[in-house]
């Protein structure tokens, strides 16, 4: 039999991967792992000395530190909890309703609850600052007028409101995203397989949990990790809102505002990119394992069903 | 025009500019101002410049500032490259040190100016042990209340001078209900320890006295001295409006410009802005003392100074300079230029804003200070400052006590700051 000849090596390739890549390098791979080598110095008298893992004893030993970094763990879990409490389930909730065929108005609604997502996090933080001010505020004339005043506290100064109230806005602003991507999952069900439910006499609810639900489950697991990225790498809305410090007293401080205040320093505080670092890489970790966890752990006995 | 025409004529254009630019130089010293008062621009620019050079028609003046955030960052890699500019507007205390120790800005103790200041004035700007002085002490920030005026008539109360009168004024609006009695919020957190625990804190450990035992460590901040600002900053939370927990900076200053608030507890920098702002008259006055007749402490915080890069191929026509901001007549350009940033020396100034004659009258009744946490207390981590701001939100919201708020402030220094431990 002849071999086959040698198949030439497909340059184009290497040309067309090129770009992405070397872009990627630049702005993602290299500064993460510089991110981790500089966690593995510190300076001392002007200069940088390598100190091995001092900088994650520091972090985890020294009471100081710890108590920091647990607080915004704690609080970063809490801010978690509450979007997968709340914001997955309404955003399933949501697209089940808007595949709904018999809804009028659906692409209405699916653009009014998609437009928070594409706003600027300064314009969300800023227009809920607003929003709930005691002060300028609609919130406390709003509760007022159909008579729970009571209810009203202003809520984004009171350390054991402060957390849920943000936690809750960003659900209000990212909510659209589950909804999109479960209304694609759920608009891509062939109707034989809903019709062959019909005549099994499945309709209506049960429809729902039956047979949609167990089809879009790895979506669900998708907006779970992507959830879970995006939530322990939070940053923005949290500074926006409430600023560096993130009060009041530390209780919406999240690591990505522990972070920034110890890499860049704030007021008199001066800058450490070492233990930013150190605190950065921590946080890698953190997303790291919990992405392994969902990679090894659930996403392997979800099961694929072929159309 | 042929190709070898063109070109010489540029050769000879070129020369021309270079010999006009030789011949310039070496009439005139051009000297670059580096700072973060993009605001004061034009008051340079139409003001201290002019004045300045009509003086000295040798030396040229250009300011370039930078935004006030990236100021430090922008400084230091210039100052690194070497294409800093030859003066140097100095930050109060560790960036401006840190600039010093690395070589960066030159000692200017034996500039005759110098002479001008007092040592707190200096204190912004010199080494831990006093020795050397390195920028020129420009302006400093007074802390103290102003009052709506129209508001105090209308309730029929006069201006405070002692801490029972405060609290009776203080109820006065409380009581009539048409004002809010002060205007602070705590969510800033900032506000609460600049404006409150910074403000009126100075009257109780005695300026500077008690500031610099404890940088001495002969005091702690769980003193009786220390923790009676905290037990102070309790009794506000009741004067401050509904809701404080969850109001702003930006929401406390147009409470009080729109009228609605009688007090509020400010920094001198408000001057410009409150001017603009408010219709209605107003005044100001001193934290009150504890009992008529004690001394008056007032927290005039050194906030801009004015140096020389070491690098620069101008030292003398700098140092002239410096001289010259050093002296009277540049103190009177600038304070009422900018009213709220007061001059920081000796030397007599005529300010025509009434609101900042107020404050600055201040200084010769009162004793003067700065702030307790700037200098060397927070070099370490925790960082005192920071750790203030939290604790004097919390003990104004009630959340803590004054004496866990001191002993916890006491804790964290100690924690790194050896004459404290």
């Amino acid at each position: 039999m002849a071999q086959p000849s040698k198949k030439p090596f497909r340059w184009h390739i290497a040309v067309f991967l090129a770009p992405a890549v070397f872009v990627y390098t630049a702005v993602m791979i290299y500064p993460l792992f510089n991110t981790l080598r500089l966690s593995l110095y510190s300076r001392v008298d002007q200069e940088r000395v390598w100190v091995g893992l001092d900088n994650f004893r520091t972090l985890f030993g020294d009471a100081i530190w710890s108590e920091q970094f647990w607080n915004a763990l704690g609080n970063n879990t809490w801010f978690f909890v509450i979007h997968m409490a709340v914001q997955n389930p309404i955003g399933i909730a949501l697209a089940a309703l808007l595949s709904s065929p018999r809804l009028r108005f659906s692409a209405f609604y699916r653009t009014a609850i998609f437009i928070p997502t594409i706003l600027s996090f300064v314009i969300v933080g800023f227009a809920w600052k607003l929003i709930l001010s005691p002060i300028w505020g609609i919130a406390p004339g709003m509760l007022d007028a159909i008579g729970l005043k009571f209810l009203y506290a202003p809520w984004l100064g009171k350390e054991e409101y402060a957390l849920t109230t943000l936690s809750l806005v960003s659900v209000w602003q990212y909510v659209g995203i589950p909804m999109m991507l479960i209304y694609a999952a759920l608009l891509s069900i062939p109707d034989e397989i809903l019709e062959a439910g019909e005549c099994d006499g499945i309709t209506g609810m049960s429809a729902f949990w039956k047979i949609k639900l167990p089809l879009i489950l790895p979506s669900i697991g998708i907006i779970s990790v992507l959830t879970f990225v995006a939530n322990f790498n939070a940053f923005d809305l949290i500074y926006a809102a409430q600023g560096a410090l993130a009060g009041p007293d530390f209780s919406t401080d999240i690591l990505g505002t522990f972070m920034y205040r110890t890499f860049f320093g704030f007021q008199l505080q001066l800058g450490d990119p070492h233990m930013g670092s150190t605190i950065a890489s921590a946080m890698f970790g953190i997303i790291l394992i919990g992405v392994c966890i969902y990679l090894f752990g659930i996403q392997r006995r979800l099961r694929s069903y072929q159309f | 025009m042929t190709p070898t025409t063109r070109t010489s004529l540029k050769g000879a254009l070129l020369a021309t500019t270079l010999l006009g630019a030789g011949a310039a130089q070496a009439q005139d010293v051009t000297l670059t101002i580096e700072s973060w008062r993009n605001d004061d621009l034009s008051i340079w620019q139409d003001e201290i410049i002019p004045a300045f050079e009509a003086e000295h028609p040798a030396i040229k003046l250009n300011f370039t500032p930078s935004a006030p955030a990236e100021y430090n960052a922008v400084l230091n890699s210039k100052l690194d490259a070497g294409s800093a500019g030859d003066i140097i507007t100095c930050r109060p205390f560790d960036a401006s040190l840190a600039l010093y120790e690395a070589g960066h800005l030159t000692d200017l103790s034996d500039l005759d100016g110098m002479s001008n200041f007092s040592d707190v004035a200096k204190s912004g700007w010199s080494t831990d042990d006093g020795s050397a002085t390195y920028c020129v002490p420009m302006a400093s920030v007074i802390h103290g209340f102003i009052y709506n005026k129209e508001a105090f008539e209308e309730v029929g109360v006069e201006v405070p001078e002692t801490e029972e009168e405060f609290y009776a004024v203080l109820d006065a609006f409380k009581e009539d209900g048409t004002y809010i009695p002060m205007a602070m919020g705590t969510n800033d957190q900032w506000e609460a320890a600049t404006m409150g625990y910074n403000n009126i804190g100075p009257t109780y450990w005695k300026g500077e006295e008690g500031r610099t035992a404890l940088i001495a460590g002969e005091q702690s901040l769980t003193d009786e001295q220390w923790v009676e600002p905290f037990r102070q900053l309790a009794k506000w939370g009741e004067y401050l409006g509904d809701g404080f927990e969850a109001q702003t900076y930006p929401d406390s200053q147009n409470i009080f410009t729109l009228g609605r608030a009688a007090i509020y507890p400010a920094g001198s920098w408000e001057i410009a802005g409150f001017n603009t702002q408010a219709i209605f008259d107003m005044g100001a006055f001193p934290p009150p003392v504890p009992a008529a007749g004690d001394t008056c402490y007032i927290s005039d915080h050194t906030d801009i100074g004015i140096g020389m890069n070491a690098a620069t191929e101008h030292p003398e026509a700098a140092r002239t300079f410096l001289n010259w901001v050093a002296s009277s007549e540049f103190s009177n350009i600038f304070a009422n230029a900018i009213p709220g940033f007061f001059p920081l020396s000796d030397a007599e100034v005529t300010l025509e804003d009434p609101l900042a004659q107020e404050f600055i009258s201040w200084r010769d009744e009162c004793e003067s200070t700065i702030r307790s946490t700037y200098q060397i207390l927070s070099r370490g981590t925790p960082n005192l400052e920071n750790d203030t701001w939290n604790a004097s939100a919390a003990v104004i919201k009630g959340t803590e006590s004054p004496e866990d708020a001191a002993a916890r402030l006491q804790d964290g220094l100690a924690s790194w700051y050896e004459p404290q431990q």
